[in-house]
């Protein structure tokens, strides 16, 4: 397991419980006393690290390599999963998988940005950040599922939008540009979850949708904290800082009305319990879908609209 | 050329270089180092009489050379809560607005006019570079969102005119936001079925170019201008890709197919115009039905029936 600095307290208590079932075998009374008082320990230090993570712990926590990814959830909570391939025009993008599948027995077309979990497949799917085809197959699958009036569901994972000369060349711009008109277009119900990462242009091209969801420990920002802290301070040291300034974590974002609910994450993070985090954002989606079912999917996109127009103008002075 | 130009210039510019350049007066273009006087800059409209680089032209400059007889009237835009985020970084964003205010007179980043352009009426919301970097926060959304509503209230085209870095970090989600706001914004004046026209200018980057920017159903580009999302110095650092010659140019995005047109910015307006009556005037005959006309009938060419 992946131990972040501040967890590393944690995960000596952790190493001493260990060593001590080791001895034991199970037998011993006083060992086991031992144990069940040290596990508690560690409980209670989870429990007190995770309710005041900074901003900056928690940028690390959503960035956590074990963190459960978008396939991860999709293995978990769609049958009959179908993934669809391609932007029928240049390429393959596997930063974002997409596909047909059900939830909870309804269909529904599922999008998101996969991170990868070791070297292999984080090279497959370049890290999660997305090129203009990756973003061009993710409104075809929109326009698909609106066609078919099948509702959207898109896993938001990425640092953001790959930064290379090809996907310039091939109009990294444009293609966030249409995928965000797209979002705003479609006239079925659409749900987005900030699972991780919401990494800039490359997060919200897939995430202007009538709800949206965020996992506790999740971040979601307008540039890096590393990326602010070297253009605001001039030296990215000033990561946690930046972290800190760009409201980026989940309970600011709430507070600010951009995102509509925090999901929460199991003690100490999706990272030590990747399945119930995945039960846990399963029952919060499956209501998010519930709220929208039903309403004409006209309705679905004005409101959309509505809702994203309005942002910032909340902040009108009186 | 005159004698003044090929002789005294060179001279002075061998005296005065590289400090005491008076301000206003010369301005050095970034391209080719030559200094230009400021009445030449005025004359062509911050292109550079040398190598025809195309300087950045301040916002009122940019109205009055766009509409007729440089006649426009400014929209006052509606006040929006300054610092959501009560944002500090070496130094509070709220310092830095109320300096860049003082500094430059205008309220934030983007200008919204109308009037007319040969004519026709037109909605013109204007970037201005040198408010932070025409970067975009709720009050550059505010005034797209201003802008559009004004074009299809009077059913006119709107034309926006983009001179910025991307988002206003200090801003932070809100300004993410704005991406999705001003898509809306815009997508309203195409549902009307009128024109939205973006002239892209330098630079326009980031979370601008990644939306409205490039939502135009005529994206025109002035020469040179950098256009794109990733910042070159991003993906040399982080991908360390060599970039190619001319990457991100307004010439490199017209042979990639990402605008429709270059065009110098003394031809801008007469293109502007030409594009906006071709969507706007479909059949000017049909105005001219009653001219009595005296048209002969055209001669049928052989094998015609
Ligand atoms: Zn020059």
């Amino acid at each position: 397991m992946h131990i972040l600095d501040f967890e590393k307290p944690i995960a000596e208590l952790e190493g001493k419980i260990e060593e001590l079932r080791h001895l034991t075998d199970g037998g011993d009374v006083n060992i086991a006393d031992e144990v069940g008082r040290l596990q508690a320990k560690v409980d209670k230090l989870l429990r007190s690290t995770y309710a005041k993570l900074t901003p900056w712990q928690k940028t690390l926590v959503a960035r956590h390599p074990e963190r459960p990814h978008a396939l991860d959830y999709v293995r978990a909570l769609i049958e009959d999963f179908t993934p669809l391939a391609g932007d029928r025009s240049f390429g393959e993008d596997r930063a974002i998988v997409g596909g047909l599948g059900r939830f909870r027995g309804a269909s529904v077309m599922v999008i998101g940005n996969e991170k990868g979990s070791d070297t292999e497949s984080r090279l497959k799917h370049n890290f999660g950040m997305a090129k203009p085809e990756g973003y061009r197959k993710a409104r075809r699958l929109m326009e698909m599922a609106a066609h078919f009036g099948v509702p959207v569901l898109t896993l938001v994972d990425t640092a953001g939008a790959y930064p290379g000369v090809d996907a310039e060349a091939r109009g990294q711009a444009e293609a966030i540009a249409r995928s965000i008109e797209t979002c705003l277009d479609i006239r079925v119900p659409m749900v987005s979850v900030i699972i991780g990462e919401g990494g800039s242009g490359g997060a919200i091209a897939l995430a202007a949708a009538n709800t949206v969801l965020m996992l506790e420990h999740a971040i979601y920002s307008v540039i890096s904290p590393e990326g602010c802290a070297s253009i605001l301070w001039r030296t990215s040291d000033a990561a946690k800082d930046a972290a800190e300034a760009l409201k980026l974590t989940a309970q600011d974002l709430h507070k600010l009305g951009v995102i509509d609910a925090v999901v929460p994450e199991p003690l100490g993070g999706a990272h030590r319990n990747p399945d119930l985090a995945i039960q846990t954002l399963s029952t919060a989606l499956d209501s998010a879908f519930r709220e929208l079912s039903g309403t004409d999917g006209g309705v679905l996109r004005a409101r959309r609209r509505e809702k994203f127009l309005d942002m910032g103008r909340a902040g009108l002075a009186a | 050329m005159n004698w003044l130009t090929n002789y005294v210039r060179p001279k002075l510019q061998a005296l005065v270089r590289p400090k005491e350049v008076p301000e206003n007066l010369w301005k050095k273009c970034p391209s080719c180092d030559h200094l230009i006087f400021h009445r030449d800059l005025e004359k062509t409209l911050n292109v550079c009489q040398h190598c025809g680089h195309h300087l950045r032209l301040p916002v009122q400059k940019r109205l009055e050379m766009l509409f007729d007889d440089g006649k426009y009237q400014r929209i006052e835009l509606p006040k929006i809560a300054d610092d959501p985020l009560k944002f500090r970084d070496q130094k509070r964003y709220a310092d830095r607005l109320r300096d860049t205010r003082a500094k430059t007179g205008e309220h934030d980043a983007i200008a919204v006019a109308h009037g007319r352009m040969g004519g026709i009426n037109v909605v013109v919301a204007a970037f201005n570079f040198e408010f932070q970097g025409g970067s975009m926060g709720m009050a550059v959304g505010e005034g797209i969102v201003a802008a559009a509503e004004l074009a299809v209230l009077q059913d006119s085209p709107l034309i926006v005119i983009p001179a910025s870095g991307g988002a206003r970090m200090q801003e932070g989600i809100l300004s993410l936001m704005q991406m999705a706001r001003t898509t809306v914004a815009v997508d309203r004046v195409k549902e009307k079925r009128l024109p939205y026209v973006v002239l892209l200018t330098d630079p326009t980057t980031g979370g601008v170019s990644a939306s409205f920017a490039m939502l135009g159903d005529i994206a025109i580009a002035e020469p040179g201008a950098v256009i794109g999302f990733a910042g070159a110095r991003v993906i040399e650092s982080t991908i360390r890709e060599k970039l190619p010659e001319g990457f991100q140019r307004s010439e490199y995005l017209l042979d990639k197919g990402m605008v429709d047109m270059v065009v110098p910015r003394a031809e801008l307006r007469a293109t502007l115009i030409r594009v906006l009556s071709l969507l706007r005037n479909r059949s000017p005959a049909a105005d001219l039905l009653a001219l009595p006309l005296d048209i002969p009938d055209p001669v049928p060419e052989e094998g015609t029936v």
